[in-house]
């Protein structure tokens, strides 16, 4: 009976494709948004999430998935930010705050000019996991695997950088560059997260998750597994939640990860 | 490489050599044509005002900072270049503290420049050897396992040394490592940087504040803007340089121009 319940929705293949999915930035978010949360940069997540709509609406009018119209939009912005926190003295959220409203609003404009029926608005925003195809879900495995090798692989680089910027230049990181790879590696996952949560609740699932780890676990590696452990359950249970109460996957998701912070504050205040 | 070494002394071995270095930091002169020579193995200590620029004199010995002209070699090369291994211990208002790193995890980011990318996943018990070794000389093994934001200042600052001796660096440059650091653990901190310079390592600690530690350095340099004085604490702690150094001097600065400098090597 239970059993049955558990099973039932991945009878569907595009269930299945969006479990796939769902496990992957389940993984993917919460290890990106450990970083996130510590370098204080959710404002520029929220940010890449939203700049990448003309790329998403430019795809879907040309015939392509918006996920491909997505990722070389996201890499390109990503960079540009870098570089406009790098080089301007004045407030970089000034900057970026422009830049990104322009690009969703030109995003917008491109949507309602092309006036298909294909596309729709609340999809993009909020996120549709019946439109997944099998070649979303191989380029989401694909990225997911080459972002999480490199995460891993410059763990140790990624931290020096992001805690002590000047001690790792004169210490001979590429601390420049590996503040880039950080953006672009940033916009991949905020883009692939997209297909199932949606440009509106990416941030949520980017640093909830991270952030009620990191009120449980006391040390960054540590942070770094329990919120991906919490990520893939918000995105499993979420998953459930909207097949069996017919709503939207980004909200349900966002609210069970939500449901998990509260806990997870709940405890601290238990506990200290 | 020039001829003569700004210490004046024929053959000398100085490991940093600073020939009339100006910088300009926010259309500013911060710093007028400063020269100095430091030798390998001895423990400096760069004090002055704050504000006297001695946190952009740092950030242009490793390479951090442009020079509007003059020049600055370590072991012969400019710093960007240098092979020289250089740890760098920024004010902690320069760290972001957010990362909850154990002490641990801080010294063994000492590795991260040299380390292979595998070493990430896999570290060898060389790592970790060196890793325990650079705790306790700076003994601070026994608090491995607390987080660094918990820490109080002087343990701070030790962590960080420990991490420059993972990373093998021959000269540490220790940013305001003083302040925040209450009296007993300044003296601690001081027999850590002795052990370590009588091992060879050369070490500049720049302090704005002029309690009893400064006399205690092997050499002091006294900046505020240029250099008042540079020697011997015990020659140069005058009644005269002290007025000196903490006097306005706003009447300086007459030769250079902010923008255009003429270049005279
Ligand atoms: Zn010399
Ligand atoms: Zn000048
Ligand atoms: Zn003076």
């Amino acid at each position: 009976m239970l059993i049955d319940a558990i099973i039932e929705p991945f009878q569907l293949t595009f269930m299945m494709r969006a479990l796939v999915v769902c496990v992957l930035i389940g993984v993917m978010c919460p290890f990106l948004g450990a970083h996130v949360i510590n370098r204080e940069m959710g404002f520029m997540g929220d940010a890449l999430a939203h700049s990448v709509l003309p790329g998403m609406v430019g795809a879907t009018i040309l015939g392509f998935s918006p996920l491909l119209g997505a990722i070389p939009t996201g890499i390109v912005v990503a960079l540009t930010i870098g570089y406009i926190v790098k080089k301007s003295n004045v407030s970089n959220d000034t900057s970026i705050g422009i830049m990104f409203t322009a690009l969703f609003a030109f995003g917008l404009v491109l949507l309602s000019l092309h006036g298909d029926e294909e596309i729709h608005v609340e999809d993009i925003l909020l996120g549709q996991i019946t439109t997944i195809s099998n070649t979303d879900v191989l380029v989401t495995v694909f990225l997911a695997l080459v972002t999480f090798a490199i995460m891993v692989l410059l763990h140790k680089q990624l931290v020096f950088v992001g805690f002590d910027y000047e001690g790792a230049v004169v210490a001979g990181l590429p601390a420049s560059r590996i503040d880039y790879l950080l953006l672009a590696l940033l916009s991949i996952v905020i883009v692939v997260s997209l297909q199932i949560v949606g440009i509106i609740l990416v941030v949520g699932m980017l640093i909830t998750p991270a952030a009620a780890a990191s009120l449980i676990a006391k040390r960054f590696s540590s942070a770094i597994v329990l919120g991906i452990v919490f990520g893939v359950a918000s995105g499993v249970v979420g998953l459930y939640m909207s097949y069996y109460f017919n709503v939207p996957s980004g909200p349900a998701i966002a609210l069970t990860s939500t449901a998990i912070f509260t806990l997870s504050f709940l405890n601290r205040l238990r506990t200290t | 490489m020039p001829s003569t070494c700004p210490c004046l002394n024929e053959g000398c071995n100085c490991c940093i050599q600073v020939f009339n270095a100006c910088i300009e930091f926010e259309n500013q002169l911060a710093l007028d044509s400063v020269s100095f020579a430091v030798p390998p193995g001895v423990l400096t200590g760069v004090v002055g005002p704050n504000g006297a620029g001695k946190s952009i004199l740092f950030n242009a010995l490793v390479g951090l900072q442009p020079l509007a002209h003059g020049k600055i070699l370590i072991n012969g090369c400019p710093p960007k270049n240098s092979k020289t291994k250089i740890s760098y211990i920024p004010q902690k208002e320069r760290v972001n503290w957010r990362f909850p790193l154990s002490v641990r995890d801080v010294v063994s980011l000492g590795t991260a420049a040299s380390t292979s990318l595998l070493a990430n996943i896999r570290i060898t018990s060389r790592d970790n050897d060196l890793i325990e070794e650079s705790l306790r000389k700076v003994d601070m093994w026994h608090k491995k396992d607390h987080l660094v934001s918990t820490l109080s200042g002087g343990q701070r600052q030790r962590t960080f040394i420990a991490r420059a001796l993972t990373q093998n660096a021959d000269i540490l440059i220790l940013d305001e490592a003083f302040s925040g650091v209450d009296i007993s653990s300044q003296e601690g901190m001081l027999q850590i940087l002795r052990g370590l310079r009588d091992e060879g390592k050369t070490i500049l600690v720049a302090t704005h504040d002029l309690n009893t530690l400064a006399a205690k350095f092997d050499y002091v340099l006294c900046i505020n803007r240029h250099i008042c004085a540079y020697g011997k604490p015990e020659l140069v702690f005058t009644k005269d340089v002290l007025i000196e150094l903490y006097g306005s001097h706003s009447e300086m600065f007459t030769t250079h121009q902010i923008g255009q400098h003429t270049h005279v090597d």
